[in-house]
């Protein structure tokens, strides 16, 4: 199946791990459509212990990837979340077993609308079946199966990640010792879907998107893509974290240029981000990972009770937000937390004091790296864990 | 494992606590108590805390704790979901003290609560000879910036007991050493400074 990736996936396929799952047993979309076979690149780090009980399942965000940690094969960057996992860090290799793979639908080695349609001659485009993040969460199971990992002594992630470390409690239980759900909610809420469509109608509306079908055409929607990453990225920060970042400081120049170029730092800060981004992401991949986190709705899959998801769980839980996170405020977070207690749960939850607004998870946030290494300090010792 | 002994209350209201059961500490300030029950008593302990402060510090030292507050909180919880439900120092502070222990027998088989006796002969004292609003040892704020707006005796709080028809299982009272004093309830009601009481549902 490696024939005909992209430049980016074959740079990022050299240097991490990838299996070839569903030939057998093809993975049922909720769609309803058997996809398979199907790849999933994955990364790891550290070594699975003799009796398989510290493999930790980190789970990537809308636009991350499974490059945790390391020097990133496309961008030459450092991994989105080196803060956390690493030599000395909350998630030590040493420790743990570490398992991070490119979603469903992804753009960085795992299947997706990038791929050949089974007939062979085409990418799917547009035409690869809506994936949701039960299907993510469904094919890193499959993963699972496939290293030979049982359970897991913890699932995490933030943002989207957090989305599948709830569904992952919720859809496979008994595999999951620990979760930590960060900065999410259990349902994309009508602003969340409403910034996402603006996003994804940038990119339909270039003239190079084509229908989904520009690399037939060898054309590329990079304004349209590059603007949906620009909006998206606004909603990553706080109001407070841009003024205090840029102000209404110039760009380049000492007066205002009375024309339409950058003049302020903040549009020629949000230009980079989206020209910057159109190296590393796929425009249609772009679509199908925000339609995943539009239609989650984990109390939706539970007759409408979010508490019935966690129905006699003995995961224990740990669930973290930011104060100035406007995209996934604390509320939302809260949510999850009183379904749990109305379960029963064992469940902590913290509210990080921060500026930083959504994008917070990512950073350094000492509070955060505390809250998380009492969590699983605690729960290692309740499972026994060196 | 931390092994420094807990406030002589705190151990007190340990000491209650059956060994290997599920405990939920309302108020659990730094999480002393919650860590007792975990390392000492292998109870499977939660703590509700209202400070983030106290809350967070409580998670990095790998207690299970959430940030909630005992008035509108407790009602998350399905009944019988905790063998113990602990109050500890905090029923006074609380807006509606009857619907607070209400919910903590709904939540918890037993509730156990611990509150400063406005019946103390020094409060006593103060307000009637001072003509003030007692300050004392276990009392220690200002009328204007105290949190302890439901204040009770220990008398008053066995009224209200039997008016919510709950069944004292045990009573202990404790003198301004913190030491345990058996006296018939009326004079327990003039020289104890704290009691902590063992509910539980009729």
């Amino acid at each position: 199946m490696l024939e005909d990736v992209t430049e980016a996936e074959r740079k990022a396929l050299a240097q991490c791990r990838h299996a070839v799952l569903g030939s057998d047993r093809p993975l049922r979309l909720d769609c309803g459509v058997e996809l398979g076979p199907y790849r999933v690149a994955y990364q790891t780090y550290g070594t699975l212990n003799a009796d398989k009980s510290n493999a930790v399942l980190v789970c990537h965000a809308l636009t991350g990837d499974q490059f945790v940690a390391g020097k990133h094969p496309v961008t030459g960057r450092e991994g989105w979340w080196e803060s956390l996992v690493g030599p000395g860090k909350v998630l030590d290799p040493a420790r743990y077993y570490i398992v991070c793979s490119n979603v469903l639908g992804g753009c960085m080695g795992t299947t997706g609308p990038l791929a050949k349609d089974p007939a062979g001659n085409q990418p799917w485009n547009l035409r690869f079946p809506v994936v949701t993040v039960g299907d993510m969460v469904r094919a890193q199971a499959a993963l699972l199966d496939h290293l030979g990992i049982p359970d897991l002594f913890c699932v995490i992630g933030g943002s989207m990640g957090g989305m599948q470390v709830l569904q992952w409690a919720a859809s496979f239980p008994k595999r999951v010792f620990a979760a930590v759900p960060i900065a999410c909610a259990a349902r994309h809420s009508a602003q969340n879907i409403a910034f996402h469509e603006v996003g994804r109608q940038a990119i339909m509306a270039d003239p190079e998107w084509k229908g989904g079908d520009y690399r037939i055409y060898g054309t590329a929607p990079e304004r349209g893509l590059a603007v949906a990453r620009m909006t998206a990225h606004i909603t990553y920060l706080s109001e407070l974290a841009l003024q205090r970042k840029f102000g209404r400081n110039l760009q380049d120049r000492n007066a205002l240029g009375f024309g339409f170029d950058a003049d302020f730092q903040v549009e020629s800060y949000l230009r980079h981000q989206g020209s910057t981004f159109v190296d590393r992401f796929d425009a249609n991949s772009y679509l199908y990972i925000t339609r995943a986190m539009d239609y989650f709705d984990l109390a939706g899959q539970h007759g409408g009770v979010l508490a019935n998801a966690f129905k006699g769980t003995a995961t224990r839980f740990c669930s973290i937000s930011f104060t100035s996170d406007w995209l996934f405020p604390t509320r939302e977070n809260r949510a999850i937390v009183q379904a749990l207690n109305a379960a029963a749960a064992n469940v902590s939850f913290v509210e990080v004091e921060t500026d930083k607004g959504h994008d917070a998870f990512l950073l350094d946030e000492p509070e955060m790296f505390r809250t998380l290494s009492g969590f699983l300090q605690g729960a290692a010792s309740a499972r026994g864990l060196r | 494992m931390n092994t420094a002994p807990i406030r002589v209350d705190l151990q007190l209201i340990a000491d209650m606590v059956g060994p290997g059961g599920r405990a939920l500490d309302v108020g659990c300030g730094d999480g002393a108590l919650l860590a007792y029950l975990v390392n000492f008593k292998r109870v499977d302990a939660r703590g509700m805390e209202l400070s983030q402060a106290g809350v967070n510090a409580c998670v990095a030292n790998g207690l299970s704790v959430i940030q909630g507050d005992a008035d509108t909180d407790l009602r998350d919880y399905p009944d019988d979901a905790f063998d113990y439900v602990i109050l500890s120092q905090t029923l006074q502070a609380t807006r509606e003290p009857r619907e607070v222990l209400k919910q903590m027998l709904r939540v918890g088989k037993r509730a156990i609560v611990s509150f400063p006796n406005f019946a103390h002969w020094q409060v006593r004292l103060r307000l009637v000879f001072g003509g003030r609003m007692p300050e004392t040892p276990s009392l220690p704020f200002k009328w204007y910036d105290t949190p302890n707006i439901h204040l009770c005796s220990i008398d008053d709080f066995r009224a209200l007991c039997r008016d919510m028809g709950v069944r004292v299982e045990r009573a202990v009272v404790l003198n301004r050493n913190s030491r345990r004093i058996h006296m018939p309830p009326l004079l327990a009601n003039l020289f104890g400074e704290q009691a902590v009481f063992m509910l539980r549902r009729d």
